[in-house]
């Protein structure tokens, strides 16, 4: 090996493709990554859109009613019904994927798959009761 | 079921034309033939200025990686009659400069192997004489990091990887995953070195984990796993670093 060669820096008869723009499109699971990948967009989104909403409860109740009246508008409902979809995407492509980033060991075994994306689903349902739980007062 | 299938193979002469073409052949389709046998066919009867890399047949070399209807396949894996009743598409592995036909120019991969230093590295002072016999490992250990030295360096993975294809200054999927294939291995004291090439901007933190790199890797290697695991060990590392900087 020549030390210092660079990327194939001069080599005008190789052939070089070059990757479209549009990449993305050519194949149905690089359309998921960027769909999953566009999803943080909306998460953060919606992380704004919460913190609207403590805003307006701290500035009292006049301020609570106005946020209301502007969530109701059709195009902040239609933008978090597009919202609530990528959260969805986002929270299941994620735990489906968990178990490739993570190597869980409970002793010398291995744990298996099924269980460390189980276990973030477990969770998921959890927390969703929960809150269900203190929304509909029963708690 | 069809006895014979075309095959339309990427040509391209760098003599005689400035971009790729593609050349039918009609070859023979037994059940028992992949898209390597009829590429020998081609050379051997029907076309003798047909070039093409491969070896053992048998996906071990990993020399024979092309691209076929799209998709990054060993060549000597992917059965003809399963794209009856054709044609099937053969093109030169994606993401890699062409030097002729089916040919890629791997220089850029090799390199990138190299700089990762895919080979057990011991502490100084602490390597053992040959006579004392070699580092002994448990079954347990050995399968820590076997999937990972499955890799046969076929670069399929890096056709399959847009971010290669984007940025070819990242390492790409094989050279960390063998990266990691040394790390988990329990004679080896490297980690720390290789963290120093792999946590660059080109290393591990390029990859956005499309997970391509898995899907058409022939071994079951997995480098998306291992990608994603080192993230996670270099983000422990700083943590570490972070909070306890005189060390744990």
């Amino acid at each position: 090996m020549i030390d210092g060669a660079g990327y194939t820096p001069h080599h005008p008869r190789w052939l070089r493709s070059h990757v479209s723009t549009y990449w993305w499109l050519g194949r149905r699971s690089y359309l998921a990554f960027i769909l999953r990948e566009v999803s943080s967009v909306f998460i953060a989104w919606f992380v704004v859109f919460l913190l609207l909403l403590v805003r307006a409860l701290e500035r009292g109740p006049a301020a609570y009613d106005a946020f209301l009246d502007w969530s109701a508008h059709p195009l902040v409902l239609a933008l978090n019904a597009v919202t609530f979809l990528f959260a969805v995407l986002h929270a299941i492509t994620w735990f489906n994927l968990a178990p490739q980033a993570m190597a869980v060991r409970l002793g010398a075994k291995p744990v298996p798959g099924w269980m460390i994306a189980g276990s973030n689903y477990l969770a998921w349902v959890a927390v969703s009761a929960l809150i269900l739980l203190l929304l509909t007062g029963a708690i | 079921m069809a006895d014979r299938i075309t095959m339309q193979v990427a040509r391209y002469r760098p003599e005689i034309e400035s971009d790729a073409t593609f050349q039918d052949y009609e070859v023979p389709c037994p059940r028992d033939w992949v898209i390597l046998d009829g590429l020998n066919y081609v050379k051997d009867r029907l076309d003798g200025t047909l070039s093409y890399r491969w070896s053992c047949r048998m996906g071990i070399c990993g020399s024979c990686g092309m691209t076929v209807n799209g998709e990054p396949k060993l060549t000597c894996a992917t059965f003809l009659a399963d794209y009856a009743p054709g044609p099937v598409r053969v093109e030169p592995l994606r993401n890699f400069p062409v030097i002729r036909d089916l040919v890629v120019e791997i220089g850029d991969f090799m390199r990138k192997l190299v700089k990762v230093k895919p080979w057990i590295i011991r502490d100084e002072g602490d390597v053992r004489p040959l006579s004392q016999g070699e580092y002994r490992q448990t079954p347990a250990e050995l399968q820590d990091y076997k999937q990972f030295s499955m890799c046969i360096n076929c670069m399929l993975c890096y056709a399959a990887c847009p971010i290669y294809g984007l940025d070819p200054k990242f390492i790409g999927p094989a050279a960390i995953a063998l990266a990691q294939r040394y790390n988990l291995d329990s004679r080896d004291h490297g980690a720390r070195e290789r963290m120093e090439i792999l946590s660059e901007h080109a290393g591990i933190w390029g990859c956005t984990f499309v997970g391509e790199c898995t899907k058409v890797c022939p071994k079951n290697v997995d480098p998306a796993g291992a990608i994603q695991r080192y993230k996670l060990s270099a983000a422990v590392e700083s943590l570490k670093a972070f909070f306890m900087p005189r060390g744990a």
